[in-house]
């Protein structure tokens, strides 16, 4: 049975109503981690929907052509992760050497978006929902627009935030956490808009 | 069953090796710089691999800059001046430079990458720079805390310093410290001496080096070290030379020494030598015989807290106290202080230096004692 809906439908429930990390809680770490400033927020955030929209497509294949066929899906995991460890290998070699600046202010960060489980959901979610290839690609890149919202909007927060006087207690990532359920809250707010799972 | 393990073992084997084929190529691609000329102070150019770190990059010329902390971007000692082809700075270097360097374009060569063509300036001295493995021939204690260790090098090796200069010596890992950790030391040997160098190592609570040094060090054993570094030396002219050490501080003292004697400098030499009570003195007849034999060297140890039973008929307080009183009674206007001691002493004894005339120019020392 395949999903009918349209890929742009997709597309946007993944940035608003199905949010990966508002709605789904799934990469708090780097989003947590990475949201002090606007700027490597973004990069970031880019560098993720890169991974997450490429990834979709490869492990669609993958699934779907070899996996599948050879009759063994049991080992998507593996695969998957493979995939995206390659992915962001590749991705790092390349921001290591057209933005030396990006690179280093992304630290570890880059590289761990390997393990961010946003894009290994994303991948298992494609599989589990049945979309079609079309489907699958436009999903990757929401989600990945959806979590650069997300942070870009965490970020500003926070970068307001630096001028605030917050109780010494909540400074750093309990604030954050407060703002994140706050913004899940918020986003709670664009659920009738699209009906999906 | 076998088959089907064998079955999904290439099957995955094979995915792999799609993908890490195409990071091969990628590699290729994205992380092959090319060959990058380096040119160094404008006259000498080489080919390089380009890609890794300007400090790796240089090391693998021979050519050393001094680093301590072997490149993890925290003592800042690699500093040079990148003139071409440096790229933009990186956060990792800001919280080292000071304004100035940033403004006269230092960077940090264990943080900046050779990507392109690049220009660098370093003085002259660095290219002695070598490295070394030498045999301990000699632990002596100076002191209850200072240790004197002589390195021997091998048969087919010489080193060439100038008297002043310091090594870098490779901390071995033991214990808890486990990875080698330089340290910089000064040389006490005289500088006609080739075939080895002494150390004098004051042993510091908690220190890396000093611990490993007095507590697990012994003879027979061979370590790494890199040098000569530094430019801390006698400098020419004609007014008096004074040295002010404490502890082992002494040690360039004695190399510099040793060149007065060789060279038969006619200046005037006065030496004050600070210590808490007689049993951190050290180096007495060394001294004494220094005495002898330059005509005019005067060698002033001063005890800040002299034990009842010392018996000490010699300056008493602080050595800042005999060094402001003999300033006020010589002509300080061309006079040479060279200084080599903790932080605190040298900044006291600075401030005294600059209140008698010698100013911030005819004063030396080095940095990192």
């Amino acid at each position: 049975m395949m999903n009918n809906l349209s890929p742009w439908v997709i597309f946007f429930a993944a940035i608003f109503t199905g949010n990966i990390l508002l709605t789904y809680f799934l990469g708090m770490c780097s989003f947590l981690s990475v949201s002090r400033q606007i700027k490597t927020a973004v990069g970031l955030g880019l560098a993720v929907t890169f991974v997450l929209t490429i990834t979709s497509a490869l492990n669609y294949v993958v699934y779907y052509y070899i996996l599948d066929p050879l009759g063994i899906v049991y080992l998507r995991y593996i695969v998957f992760i493979v995939v995206i460890a390659a992915m962001v290998q590749l991705l790092e070699m390349f921001i290591e050497r057209y933005s030396e600046l990006l690179y280093i202010n992304l630290g570890i960060f880059l590289p761990l978006i390997t393990v961010n489980c946003a894009i290994l959901g994303v991948s298992l979610f494609m599989v589990i929902r049945r979309y079609t290839f079309i489907q699958s690609v436009l999903f990757g890149a929401g989600s990945g627009l959806g979590w650069l919202l997300a942070i870009l909007a965490m970020a500003g927060i926070r970068e307001k935030l630096n001028e605030q006087k917050i109780p010494p207690a909540l400074r750093g990532p309990g604030i954050a956490l407060i703002i994140t359920g706050i913004m899940a809250m918020a986003f709670i707010g664009f659920s009738g808009i699209v009906q999906i799972q | 069953m076998v088959l089907k393990i064998v079955f999904t073992v290439i099957v995955l084997a094979g995915i792999n090796g799609v993908l890490a084929s195409l990071l091969v190529i990628a590699e290729r691609f994205f992380s092959n710089y090319g060959e990058c000329k380096i040119t160094i102070n404008g006259n000498k150019r080489f080919t390089v691999t380009g890609g890794s770190t300007l400090l790796s990059t240089l090391n693998v010329r021979k050519i050393f800059l001094p680093s301590a902390c072997g490149g993890k971007g925290t003592c800042g000692y690699c500093k040079c001046k990148v003139t071409d082809g440096a790229g933009p700075l990186l956060p990792t270097e800001e919280p080292l430079l000071t304004k100035e360097e940033i403004e006269n374009r230092f960077r940090l060569a264990c943080q900046l990458k050779v990507k392109q063509d690049i220009a660098i300036h370093i003085p002259d001295e660095l290219f002695n720079i070598k490295e070394y493995k030498a045999e301990v021939t000699l632990i002596k204690d100076l002191t209850y805390d200072i240790k004197l260790i002589r390195l021997r090098l091998p048969d087919t090796d010489e080193i060439h310093f100038t008297a002043g200069q310091y090594i870098q010596l490779q901390t071995e890992p033991y214990e808890k410290v486990k990875e080698i950790a330089p340290r910089a030391y000064s040389i006490a040997s005289p500088s006609s001496e080739k075939k080895h160098i002494d150390l004098m190592i004051r042993l510091i609570p908690e220190g890396i080096c000093t611990t490993w040094v007095h507590c697990y060090l012994k003879e027979g054993v061979r370590v790494g070290f890199t040098g000569p570094m530094g430019d801390f030396r006698l400098h020419e002219g004609t007014g008096e030379i004074i040295m002010v050490a404490g502890g082992s501080g002494m040690a360039p003292m004695v190399s510099i020494l040793d060149v007065i004697v060789r060279e038969k400098i006619e200046r005037k030499v006065t030496y004050f030598f600070g210590a808490v009570t007689k049993k951190d003195l050290f180096f007495m007849e060394e001294m004494a015989m220094f005495e002898r034999e330059i005509p005019n060297f005067t060698f002033v140890p001063a005890l800040s807290q002299p034990e009842p039973d010392d018996d000490w008929k010699g300056e008493v307080g602080l050595i800042t106290i005999p060094l402001g009183r003999y300033l006020k009674s010589i002509d300080a206007s061309v006079a040479q202080a060279y200084m080599c001691g903790s932080p605190g002493m040298i900044k006291a004894c600075a401030n005294i230096l600059n209140a008698n005339g010698i100013s911030n120019d005819r004063i030396y020392y080095d940095p990192f004692a």
